[in-house]
């Protein structure tokens, strides 16, 4: 029979084992959360540094960079370095693709935690999961074998343009939207539903009057979370989206965004050129605009109420 | 269990960061320790080549090749696009550094410390999607489709069709050689830009009146129709003795005169082994076939 020591003893000896227990899982997380911090603190002071040479070093001026139209860095005699038509771009798809896949999102979601909990969330689950396993490249060649000659045939233009970067971005973005938006929809409190049907409202008006707004902070996160994806998406949008430097004048002109700028051109620069300073320039505000999201964010979060 | 379940996580960790760092200091190490190719000494060391991705799949197969007559030597070809390789041969990060084009036409290489080895040609040319209905097009009208003064194919003898253009990314090595020598240095219009050779193939073929430009090895099917520019039509011949002037060399730069593996390796490349046998399956020209040649400025001269 193994001997059963005091209470006492035993504390004392695990306390004097300054490698195991309280001090080591502190030191852990501790080391966890450094390593995270730092990370984020070097790419963003490497970003910035990088990102301002071409400001700084190379003289060009940011209004012209944000506001003017014409991108033509190669030109030797008279270059021109106007990102407008990327920012615009980015901006447009990422806005797009939030107003197709909100709604669904959202639609889904209160399908999955009000309307059919059961069989629902057992199929919808599942696909939502799916969709995120599937790589962006495949998305973007299915896009570009399936959706580009679709469009081209049925609804006009090259075929690549605004719309099918739309559409795939949607798709892309569809899961984290109702992930999201479903969790919102099932940590909503019971009592407000039994409050609302005591009060002999139906179910469609419970889910209007009562449970959209009471999530609606986080149901706007999670929208904003997408957008953020959006965003930040390359690949996918590359391949479908025609990567023309003009602005696009309707939805089926083809476009460009500022990823796509940055991984066309990317390897054909040389590092400290001026081409490839303003690439920099371009993830700086790309860097810039997720921290505008993640604002977003923060602020719809502190409004949240329940 | 429980502690052993905590040491494993802590070694774990452990595992990770020391991986990471190995990843981390492998990717920067000179690997350059070669130990000379004396007579009757065997070839030994490690070297990492990097650049152009249209020459990685040639360089590649050379590496293996060359592998496997010298176990020893381990070379590794990474493709990143010509400007990480011009950068990376120049900081040192890389022994070799592939290119489509001359170290003089990029901005912030000091291309007098770089040593040019040009390992092979590449022959471009403009191609149109099948259903356009021409063969030949005259250097003067395809400087005006490709800058946007005819819109239409049937302007220049082909079918009623709206002209689509296919460019490449703005530092496009392939682009540089086709502006320079096929449109005399104009700038072309806007149109589709894609990087891939393989996509613009695909976009071309599928998209009614589209044109764009691939190297002579995407021209194995009927997808595509390659032009004859004034009359000369792109085939390797026209491009060896100069009479077709859409093409550049593939280059491998080195910072200063190489030695031991990496000379061995570039010698290799040189070889009639690689030169009349690898590069033609690649849908390479050899670099030693060439009638004339040229300099970074685009001068050419008959050798």
């Amino acid at each position: 029979m193994e001997k059963v020591s005091s209470a006492k003893d035993r504390l004392l000896k695990s306390g004097q084992d300054w490698l195991g227990g309280e001090f080591r899982g502190k030191a852990l997380v501790i080391l966890c959360a450094v390593i995270m911090i730092s990370a984020t603190i070097a790419i963003t002071i490497f970003l910035g540094t990088k990102g301002l040479q071409s400001f700084i070093k190379d003289g060009i001026s940011l209004i012209e960079f944000i506001t003017s139209k014409t991108w033509n860095p190669t030109d030797k005699a008279n270059p021109k370095y106007g990102t407008l038509p990327f920012i615009f771009g980015s901006f447009a798809v990422t806005f797009l693709s939030a107003l197709v896949a909100a709604p669904l999102g959202i639609g889904g979601a209160i399908f999955m935690t009000e309307i059919s909990s059961s069989w629902g969330r057992k199929i919808l689950q599942p696909v939502i999961e799916l969709l995120v396993g599937i790589p962006s490249v495949v998305y973007g060649f299915i896009g570009l074998s399936v959706l580009v000659p679709f469009i081209r045939e049925n609804i006009g233009g090259l075929g690549f343009s605004l719309l099918s970067g739309t559409i795939v971005l949607s798709i892309m973005i569809l899961p984290t939207v109702t992930s999201i938006a479903t969790d919102a929809m099932g940590s909503l409190p019971g009592a407000l539903r039994e409050g609302s049907f005591a009060l002999g409202a139906t179910r469609w008006q419970t889910i209007k009057k009562v449970l959209i707004p009471a999530a609606m902070p986080s149901l706007l996160t999670a929208i904003v979370l997408g957008m953020a994806r959006a965003f930040g998406e390359a690949l996918a949008v590359q391949m479908v989206i025609g990567n023309v430097k003009n602005l696009p004048s309707s939805l089926l002109d083809a476009s460009a965004t500022l990823t796509t700028i940055i991984t066309l051109n990317m390897g054909h620069t040389t590092y400290g050129s001026v081409e490839n300073n303003t690439l920099w320039s371009m993830g700086l505000i790309l860097l810039v605009m997720s921290f505008a999201f993640i604002l977003l964010i923060r602020y719809l979060s502190a409004r949240r109420k329940l | 269990m429980k502690s052993l379940k905590k040491i494993s996580l802590l070694m774990t960790i452990v595992a990770l960061m020391l991986f990471a760092a190995a990843c981390a200091g492998g990717a920067k190490k000179d690997t350059t320790k070669d130990t000379g190719d004396k007579a009757g000494k065997e070839l030994s060391g490690s070297l990492v080549v990097s650049g152009s991705s249209a020459m990685q799949p040639l360089v590649a197969a050379a590496a293996e090749e060359f592998m496997a007559n010298n176990p020893k030597v381990d070379i590794q070809v990474n493709a990143g696009g010509s400007g990480t390789g011009l950068s990376q041969v120049a900081e040192g990060s890389v022994q070799i550094g592939n290119s489509d084009v001359f170290a003089e036409e990029k901005q912030g290489i000091p291309a007098d410390q770089l040593v040019d080895h040009k390992v092979a040609v590449v022959g471009i040319t403009a191609a149109v999607n099948p259903g356009v209905g021409i063969k030949d097009i005259s250097k003067e009208n395809l400087i005006k489709v490709f800058t946007g003064k005819i819109t239409n194919w049937k302007d220049v003898g082909g079918k009623d069709q709206k002209i689509v253009l296919v460019n490449r990314p703005d530092a496009s090595g392939t682009r540089a050689v086709f502006n320079k020598f096929a449109l005399d240095g104009a700038t072309p219009a806007e149109g589709i830009t894609e990087d891939s050779s393989n996509t613009v193939k695909k976009i071309v073929n599928e998209t009614a009146g589209a044109v764009g430009y691939l190297a002579f090895s995407y021209f194995t099917d009927d997808k595509v129709t390659p032009l004859s520019i004034d009359g000369v039509e792109p085939t390797d011949e026209n491009v060896q003795s100069g009479k077709f002037p859409v093409w550049a060399y593939e280059h491998s730069y080195t910072k200063g005169e190489p030695s031991g593996a990496t000379k061995a390796f570039l010698d290799y490349l040189m070889s009639a082994d690689v030169q009349n046998k690898l590069l033609k399956e690649q849908g390479y020209l050899p670099v030693t076939k060439m009638k004339v040649e040229r300099d970074a400025k685009g001068n050419q001269t008959n050798k």
